[in-house]
């Protein structure tokens, strides 16, 4: 069994249980230099406001939290170990040197209240970061204030209710294709929006006939993901698009799959009035366990008014941030954008230049390799080109008893990470599989024998299959006890110590 | 390109396994009008060496060398190297968030930590695995306060920070809810009797920040009377995290959100931070953002894993209890390890010092001829100093000595000019500040 | 299987009526269907409900599954104990797994819902369906 596994083999790591169930009274991790002013008793001068005690707070030593830490870390797979296919995530190489640079003197340690003058360096790189972005996507202006895609998806919507306002009447509803992500319709909710949710067609492509139909003066917009979310263009997208504008509508383009179209095409040629984009997955910034990411929103220049303050500005040969823009919808966030994530992704930018076109060139390539190595062995819905994803179903394998959440955690058996299971919601089973550009084809092949040994296994083993993962170092945990009788915090004489 | 692991030969030969003539075939499917035949115009391509080259050319045109006393929600304090060690670390740098449990439990075990650390600091039961920021996890609160009550209408006070209340604003304005803003007194605090007077049962919730925008501590034992009076719940916005280590924490409140920015992360012009809500219990499923539970295998292993994802967006979509997917996780990993190296006893020190740091600052500024303290109320790290000339004309002269005087309190607060918000952390030297009240005596000598 | 005295919803509610009060639950192909129930979400005592009205939520890990009132009335009680226990409704959905009790408003609307014949036709239909698809 183990030589069909190529990619991985078993190996030792260690344990370690919670930092508090290291805590012992006494010991400390990080010593502060002497004060060199009159100490004050703390607890006189703040009398009612003063702490009594840190309880529960751990005390541990410097070499027992790096320990601590990096054995966690070795539980935890990551791009630095190998592909992870995940559909619409677009998990690629995290360039260092962007570690080198968001972290130098001068970048770091910069305060968002400095004096502008102060403070030229980093506005030059928002402005440089804003003109790559608006020349990616074709669009006219910009705003690097949201903190991740699901605000950018708000602050765009939140545009196109001020500018409709201003028109006249902001509308009621959104609508939004079954095949979105889920941030799509929540965001919208929170921008005052109902959300009508619309079939996608026979292709998985946005219905231009039911479309006619269902724009009505009451329609604020259209959300659409272009690629889709299942990697595929939407050929109408233009008539899509004029159709919303002949009736008054705006087009949001969700641009999460902007991987497939970057140096290609650009979203404004379309018809695109307002996309936001995710630095953390085409611009390469790290997704470090689920996050920091950021959402910048591009917009075409009938909804640039409305744009969130501050504005960056040139004024006599200086840059400035300019709060005051009468018609701005106000502030997402405070202080300005997540600055540190921006300046990861112009340096990814500048790394590549105009060249950046070969890095989408060869994501496509990448997912099409996997699909024409796997179209016969699992089951592919849609038959429409593939650009940067390819979305299977696993109904080839159900009938042996087995589904895409099985065959993802037999992956892992192979080492690597699961692709995306169960999304979109419009294939039931979906294994949607997003190589990226930093994969080389041995690892692509690696991927492909994987998915052809288990759909193999699956047949023959199901059993197998169905109870994976089986070289982990925790099974298959139970979820279900998890969400009835929730533990969230460790605390002191719990009888939570791992028995394992 | 090193970003790009093929040779020419390898694309060749998976374009022949796809049937390709050249790559352009594979994008076919996007119309012809639509389709680029220039190359972008954009700076670049550029080689390691000239990367950092070019970004330390720009870090050069910002403040190196000065000496700065602002604060107002962004704090600089000590950072290990040991943090940044656990960070760079790949394995939580490049890994996923961690939706597959079985390989993904070092980052839910460390997540796990930082939710009973936010519990621990505010003095709540439980916490989430990180929000956007103080700001965003300040609205969200609110958001949440109105879920909770099914109330619309929220009484903020007025020494809230002016960005979190222009969020907050801009969230809100859609979603029918009303906000009042309640003043401050001479001490620096919310006013009670205006809060009593104004509050009712259709009040969902009551806002303050503590420490305020202008360094006070607020009431907030004597806050959450009053809410409870009318059956509201008690917000608490948390900007100074340091301030936990002496402060007593708002365990009468209902709701907090806590930036964390001042644990391990650095100012970085802006971001990222880490925000997180702590809350009681029985809120539980109205708290956004991820949660990590404990649980465990089918051999009785304990591991951790995401839970409670249906109030989330991906299974909720426009019933969700926000549209938060991509949080702060990293950075609340710095928090983890930077709070875990502090420990109890380094936290306690750590506050302790900002306060004396603080105290002889206020001391030293208030031996200046007409230059006294504006509020009463007790300070952590920040206070609200009051000039006798303008705060441009002041700073502008500090600036010739290198330092970054204090925040302006004009553009936010009209009846406070010639008031600026001064911030002093552990990072301050005695000397920078006795160089500061030098440099503000010598700007007061010069005759106008 | 299914309680002769019981009728169906098309969304996977039965109700069973002693006098004027109905006990409301879900089936247990809804169960089934949904996977290990981990909370119920319940209205507050009191609320007024119409027929086809949602009332609250069952959820597994998962997914969240709306239920809807199968006749109108005003909520007398809810099962606290599926609090601790969400379990019961796997276990046992159409006995102590039951979610709420109302007070009938229209004992008419009983004759609109299916008998438990016609809720086993309409499930077996949608199996059939299902494994065509």
């Amino acid at each position: 069994m183990a030589h069909k596994i190529k990619k991985a083999a078993r190996n030792i790591s260690q344990n370690e249980g919670l930092i508090f169930e290291k805590s012992a009274p006494g010991k400390r991790g990080m010593e502060l230099p002497p004060s060199d002013v009159p100490a004050v008793d703390v607890q006189s001068l703040l009398g009612d406001y003063a702490r009594a005690d840190l309880e529960g707070f751990p005390e541990v030593s410097e070499i027992e939290v790096i320990r601590h830490f990096t054995r966690l870390s070795t539980w935890n797979y990551a791009i630095d170990l190998g592909m992870y296919p995940l559909g619409s995530c677009t998990m690629k190489y995290n360039p260092r040197v962007n570690e080198h640079i968001a972290r130098l003197e001068g970048v770091a340690t910069e305060h968002p209240y400095q004096p502008q003058q102060l403070a030229q360096g980093c506005l030059k790189i928002l402005a440089t970061l804003q003109r790559c972005l608006l020349e990616i996507t074709g669009m006219e202006a910009a705003t690097l204030q949201p903190a991740a895609g699901a605000q950018g998806e708000l602050t765009g919507l939140l545009l196109i209710r001020a500018y409709l306002e201003s028109q006249g009447n902001p509308r009621k509803k959104v609508l939004v294709p079954d095949s979105a992500h889920g941030t799509n319709p929540a965001s919208a909710v929170i921008a005052g929006y109902e959300v009508e949710n619309i079939r996608s067609d026979s292709r998985g492509q946005i219905d231009v006939e039911q479309l006619r139909n269902i724009v009505t003066e009451d329609v604020a917009a259209l959300m659409v993901t272009n690629p889709s979310t299942l990697g595929t263009f939407e050929p109408r997208i233009a008539e899509v698009a004029e159709l919303l504008h002949a009736r008054g509508a705006q087009l949001y383009m969700d641009g999460a799959n902007m991987n497939a179209l970057a140096g290609v095409a650009q979203p404004g040629r379309f018809g695109v009035d307002v996309m936001h984009l995710n630095l953390h997955k085409t611009f390469s910034t790290p997704h470090g366990g689920g996050g920091p990411g950021a959402g910048p929103v591009l917009v075409k220049s009938h909804l640039e008014p409305f744009l969130p303050v501050p504005v960056l500005v040139e004024r006599n040969g200086q840059l400035a941030l300019d709060p005051i823009r009468p018609r701005s919808i106000g502030r997402v966030r405070a202080f300005g954008g997540n600055f540190g994530v921006l300046v990861r992704a112009l340096a990814y930018i500048l790394a590549y230049g105009p060249g950046i076109r070969q890095a989408t060139e060869d994501a496509v390539l990448n997912a099409n390799y996997i699909r024409k190595n796997l179209e016969g062995v699992y089951d592919l819905p849609y038959s429409s080109p593939s650009m940067h994803e390819v979305v299977f179903s696993d109904n080839r394998q159900k009938k042996f008893g087995v589904n895409t959440m099985d065959i993802a955690k037999r992956l892992i058996d192979y080492g690597f990470h699961p692709y995306t299971t169960a999304f979109p919601l419009i294939v039931p089973g979906a294994l949607m599989i997003e190589p990226t550009e930093s994969e080389s084809k041995e690892e692509c092949d690696l991927f492909i024998d994987a998915m052809r040994s288990i759909a193999e296994e699956a047949a023959s083993e199901p059993e197998l299959v169905k109870t994976a993962p089986h070289h982990t170092r925790v099974g298959r945990l139970d979820e279900v006890t998890a969400a009835r009788k929730p533990i969230l915090r460790w605390k002191r004489n719990a009888d939570t110590e791992d028995r394992s | 390109m090193r970003y790009l692991p093929k040779s020419p030969s390898e694309r060749r030969q998976m374009l022949d396994a796809v049937g390709a003539r050249s790559i352009r075939d594979l994008f076919g499917s996007i119309p012809e009008e639509f389709r680029l035949e220039r190359d972008l115009d954009l700076p670049g391509p550029m080689s390691e060496a000239e990367l950092i080259r070019y970004f330390r050319e720009r870090a050069a045109e910002n403040s190196v060398g000065y000496t700065s006393f602002l604060g107002a929600g962004v704090y600089n304090h000590l950072r290990s190297v040991v943090t940044d060690t656990i960070l760079l670390r790949g394995e939580f740098l490049t890994s996923y968030t961690p939706y597959q449990a079985e390989i993904s439990q070092g980052t839910l075990q460390a997540i796990f930590e930082f939710q009973t650390l936010a519990c621990e600091l505010t003095g709540q039961e439980v916490a989430n695995a990180s929000m956007w920021d103080g700001s965003t996890a300040t609205t969200e609160a609110v958001l949440m306060a109105e879920r909770i009550t099914r109330r619309r209408r929220v009484l903020v006070a007025r020494s809230v920070h002016p960005e979190y209340r222009q969020v907050l604003d801009t969230y809100a304005r859609n979603l029918d809810m009303r906000f009042e803003e309640i003043g401050y007194t001479a001490s620096g605090q919310i006013d009670l009797q205006a809060l009593a007077a104004a509050i009712n049962n259709e009040t969902a919730a009551v806002l303050v920040q503590s420490p305020n925008f202008f360094g006070v501590l607020e009431p907030v034992p004597q806050i959450a009377q009053i809410a409870r009076g009318a059956e509201a719940l008690t917000v608490v916005s948390i900007a100074e995290g340091v301030s936990l280590g002496a402060v007593r924490p708002p365990a009468e409140a209902d709701i907090v959100a806590l930036e964390t920015q001042s644990f391990g992360m650095a100012p970085s012009f802006g971001g990222p931070y880490a925000g997180v809500i702590a809350a009681r219990e029985k809120y539980i499923r109205q708290l956004p953002g991820r949660l990590a539970g404990e649980t465990t295998d089918s051999l009785g292993r304990r591991g951790f894993c995401l839970t409670l994802a249906t109030r989330e967006q991906h299974i909720r979509r426009e019933r969700a209890t926000s549209n938060i997917c991509t949080n702060q996780a990293l950075c609340a990993l710095a928090a983890t390890v930077h709070l875990c190296l502090l420990g109890k006893q380094g936290l306690q020190e750590l506050a302790a010092q900002n306060i004396a740091k603080t105290q002889f600052a206020l001391a030293e500024l208030e031996k200046l001829p007409g230059v006294r303290r504006v509020f009463r109320g007790p300070v952590f790290n920040e206070f609200a100093v009051q000039f006798p000339r303008s705060m441009r004309m002041i700073n502008a002269q500090l600036l010739r000595d290198k330092i970054i005087g204090p925040l302006p309190l004009g553009p936010y607060y009209p009846e406070l000019t010639k008031c600026g918000l001064v911030c002093v952390t552990e990072t301050t030297t005695r000397e920078e500040i006795e160089r500061l009240a030098c440099a503000v005596r010598d700007t007061l000598a010069v005759p106008v | 299987m299914y309680p002769s005295d019981y009728r169906y919803t098309k969304e996977h509610e039965w109700v069973r009526v002693e006098g004027d009060v109905a006990t409301v639950g879900i089936t247990d192909y809804a169960q089934h269907e949904l996977g290990d129930v981990v909370y119920a979400e319940m209205p507050k005592l009191g609320t007024k409900l119409n027929a086809g009205q949602s009332f609250g939520t069952v959820e597994s890990v998962k997914a969240v599954s709306d239920i809807y009132a199968p006749i109108g009335g005003a909520v007398t009680e809810v099962n606290e104990a599926l609090g601790d226990a969400p379990e019961t409704i796997n276990k046992d959905p159409h006995g102590a797994g039951w979610l709420i009790k109302l007070k009938l408003s229209d004992p008419s609307e009983l004759a609109k819902l299916m008998n438990a014949a016609a809720y086993e036709a309409f499930i077996a239909e949608k199996q059939t369906e299902a494994s065509a698809s």
